[in-house]
C-alpha cells in the first residue's frame, strides 16, 4: 500500500513537473496570440485587400495594390520623412540632456528625490494632456507663451503650427518634455551600477572627473544608451497623439494643411478613420512594422558587437 | 602633493552650488508646463488672451472645472463616467498583466520545459513591436462583435505584455534562489503551491514596479481607446479629453482645466509615492 501511494505520488510529481510550466505560460500566450501577435500579422493580410472602414469585415482582394499606391502618395512619403525628422529632433537632444542630467543627479545631493520626481512628472502626464498644454503654449498669436518668451528676446511672433519646421519643432518639444526625465533616471540607474573599481583605477591613472565620465561612464553605459535609442526610435514610429492633438480639431488629423507634421502612425489613423480606407491604412501600418523589424535587427547587431567588444 | 587633491577613489562627487542651480532650473522647466496649465485653467478666456500670458493663477478654476465636469453638454454624462472608466480599465489591465506575466516569467526563469528557449526568443522579439500596429484588425473584431464603446474592447488587448514577461523573468532569474524552490519541492509542494507560497512573495517588489509602469501606461493610453470608444459614448479620460480639446469653440481655459483634471490623479500618486516610483523606474531600467 505504501508502495502504490509512493508510485502514485511520483507519477503525479512527474506530471506536475512536465505539465505545469505549460499551464503557467498558457494564459499569457493565449492572450498574447489573440490580441497581440495575431492582429499584428493579420494587418499584413488586411493590407492586401480593399476594405472600407464603414463595412470593415467585407474584404476584397487587391494584391499589392495598396503598396504600389503608396509609391505615388506624397502624404505617405512626407509622413515617413516627418517621422524620421521629428524622431531625431526629439531623441538626440533628449538623450544628450538626459545623460548630462544623470551625471548631475549622480553626485552627492540633498533633495535628490525632489529633483527626480520633478523630472519624472512629465512622464505621468498623458500624451493627450501634454499635447493640449503645448498646443496652448505654442499658440500663433502674441499671447501664446512661446511667442511671448521670444518677444522678450526681441523676436517677433512665430506662426508655429503652419510652419514646416516650427511645427515639427513644437511636436518634438512635446516628446522631449515627456521623456527626458524618464531617460535621465534610466541613465542614472545604469551609472550607479558601474563598478566602483573602474573609477578607482581611472583615479589612480590620474583621470579628471570629466575624463572619467568620457572614458569610464559613457563606455559602461553603451548598452543602456542603445536601449534608450531603440525605445526612442520605436516611440517615433508610434507618434500619434502629439501631432493629432497639437493640430486641434481642424488640422490635427491631417498633420497640418500641408501634412507638415503628419507622422506614419497619424497617417494610419487618417487613412483608416477619416478616409475610411482600412486596407490602405493597413499597408502603412505594415510599412511601420518593417521599419520596426529593421530597427530591432540593427540594434541586435549593434548589441552583439558591443558584447564582443566588452 | 597632487595625490591628496585628487578626489577619493570611487567616492561620488559632492554637488556644488552650480549643480543645484542647474537642477533647480531643469526642474522648473520640467514642471512649468503643468503650472502654466493650472494658471490657464484658473483664468477666464479673456485673461489668457492677454499679453503677457497669465503667470499666476486666477480665480476661475471652479467655473472652468464645472464646465469640464459637464463637458458632454446638459443631460449627458459628466466627467465622472470617464474617470471611473479609466480607473476600471487601468486596474483590470494592471492586475491581469502583473498576475499572468509573473506566472509566465517564473516558468521561463526557473522551470525546464521543451520549447522554452524558442518561446522566450519569441517574447523578446515582440517587445519592440509597436502595439498600435494591431489596431486595424482589432477594429474589425470589435465591429463584428458590436463592442464599440464597451470597456472590454480596451481591456482585453491590454491584458498581457511581452515586456512584462521578460521583466519578471529577469527579476526572478536573479532574485529567486533555486535552492528555495528545491527545498519546497522536497517538502512535497507542487508547482501551484510553489507559485503561491514562494514565487509570489519573492516577486512582490518586481510585481509592484511592473504594476506601476503598467498602470501609468494604461491610464495614458490613447490611440486604441480613441478608436474603440467615443467621447460622448463611454470614453476613458483620455478619449474624453480629446473630445474636449478637439471640439469647436471651446474656451481654451476650459480645455486646460480638462488637461489638469485628467493629469491630477497620477500626479498625486507621483507626489505621494515619488520615491518608490523613481526607484521603480530605475529598477525597471536596469532589469529590463
Amino acid at each position: 500500500m505504501g508502495r502504490s501511494t509512493a508510485a502514485r505520488r511520483s507519477r503525479r510529481y512527474r506530471l506536475d513537473v512536465t505539465a505545469a510550466p505549460y499551464a503557467l505560460i498558457a494564459p499569457f500566450f493565449l492572450l498574447f496570440a489573440a490580441f497581440g501577435l495575431f492582429p499584428l500579422l493579420y494587418t499584413g493580410w488586411v493590407s492586401l485587400h480593399t476594405v472600407s472602414t464603414l463595412d470593415p469585415n467585407h474584404m476584397t482582394w487587391r494584391g499589392v495594390g495598396n503598396y504600389t499606391a503608396l509609391w505615388s502618395d506624397h502624404v505617405f512619403w512626407q509622413s515617413l520623412r516627418n517621422t524620421f525628422i521629428i524622431g531625431l529632433l526629439s531623441a538626440v537632444p533628449q538623450l544628450l540632456v538626459a545623460l548630462e542630467l544623470a551625471r548631475l543627479l549622480d553626485r552627492r545631493l540633498r533633495a535628490g528625490t525632489f529633483f527626480r520626481v520633478a523630472l519624472l512628472a512629465p512622464y505621468a502626464t498623458s500624451v493627450a494632456a501634454a499635447a493640449l498644454i503645448f498646443q496652448f503654449v505654442f499658440q500663433q498669436n502674441s499671447a501664446g507663451f512661446a511667442n511671448w518668451a521670444l518677444h522678450l528676446f526681441g523676436i517677433g511672433p512665430v506662426a508655429w503650427e503652419p510652419g514646416t519646421w516650427t511645427s515639427k519643432f513644437a511636436v518634438a518639444t512635446i516628446v522631449f518634455w515627456r521623456w527626458t526625465g524618464y531617460n535621465t533616471l534610466i541613465y542614472l540607474a545604469a551609472m550607479q551600477a558601474v563598478p566602483t573599481e573602474l573609477y578607482e583605477a581611472a583615479t589612480l591613472d590620474g583621470a579628471s572627473r570629466r575624463q572619467q565620465f568620457r572614458k569610464v561612464t559613457v563606455p559602461a553605459l553603451r548598452p543602456t544608451i542603445l536601449f534608450t535609442a531603440i525605445i526612442s526610435a520605436i516611440g517615433s514610429l508610434q507618434l500619434f497623439g502629439e501631432p493629432y492633438l497639437f493640430g486641434g480639431s481642424g488640422q490635427g488629423i491631417n498633420g497640418g494643411p500641408d501634412s507638415q507634421y503628419s507622422t506614419l502612425a497619424l497617417y494610419v489613423y487618417r487613412l483608416g478613420f477619416s478616409s475610411e480606407h482600412l486596407g490602405r491604412a493597413a499597408a502603412v501600418a505594415w510599412v511601420i512594422f518593417f521599419i520596426a523589424v529593421a530597427v530591432a535587427g540593427v540594434s541586435a547587431l549593434i548589441a552583439a558587437r558591443l558584447r564582443r567588444s566588452v | 602633493m597632487t595625490r591628496f587633491h585628487r578626489p577619493p577613489a570611487g567616492a561620488r562627487q559632492h554637488a556644488g552650488p552650480l549643480t543645484y542651480l542647474a537642477l533647480a532650473a531643469v526642474s522648473a522647466v520640467s514642471l512649468f508646463p503643468l503650472y502654466f496649465a493650472v494658471t490657464a485653467a484658473s483664468s477666464t478666456q479673456a485673461r489668457i488672451a492677454r499679453t503677457p500670458p497669465p503667470l499666476v493663477p486666477g480665480g476661475h478654476l471652479l467655473q472652468n472645472l464645472r464646465a469640464v465636469w459637464h463637458y458632454n453638454g446638459p443631460g449627458g454624462h459628466t466627467l465622472a463616467l470617464p474617470m471611473v472608466n479609466s480607473f476600471i480599465v487601468a486596474s483590470a489591465v494592471t492586475a491581469s498583466t502583473v498576475f499572468f506575466c509573473t506566472l509566465a516569467g517564473f516558468a521561463f526563469a526557473k522551470l525546464r520545459f521543451a520549447g522554452r528557449n524558442v518561446l522566450l526568443v519569441l517574447v523578446v522579439a515582440t517587445i519592440a513591436m509597436p502595439p498600435q500596429l494591431s489596431v486595424l484588425p482589432l477594429f474589425q473584431l470589435i465591429a463584428a462583435l458590436h463592442w464599440t464603446d464597451q470597456l472590454q474592447a480596451v481591456i482585453l488587448p491590454g491584458l498581457v505584455t511581452a515586456f512584462g514577461v521578460f521583466f519578471m523573468r529577469q527579476y526572478l532569474a536573479q532574485s529567486l534562489p533555486t535552492e528555495l524552490l528545491e527545498a519546497a519541492r522536497v517538502d512535497g509542494a507542487n508547482t501551484l503551491q510553489l507559485v503561491w507560497h514562494v514565487v509570489f512573495p519573492a516577486a512582490r517588489p518586481a510585481m509592484a514596479v511592473l504594476g506601476m509602469l503598467t498602470f501609468v501606461e494604461a491610464w495614458n493610453d490613447f490611440l486604441w481607446p480613441l478608436i474603440a470608444l467615443t467621447p460622448s459614448g463611454n470614453p476613458t479620460l483620455q478619449v474624453a479629453l480629446a473630445g474636449i480639446g478637439g471640439g469647436y469653440n471651446v474656451d481654451e481655459s476650459v480645455i486646460m482645466a480638462g488637461a489638469v483634471v485628467t493629469t491630477v490623479p497620477l500626479l498625486v500618486v507621483f507626489a505621494v509615492f515619488g520615491k518608490r516610483i523613481v526607484g521603480g523606474v530605475m529598477q525597471g531600467a536596469v532589469k529590463g
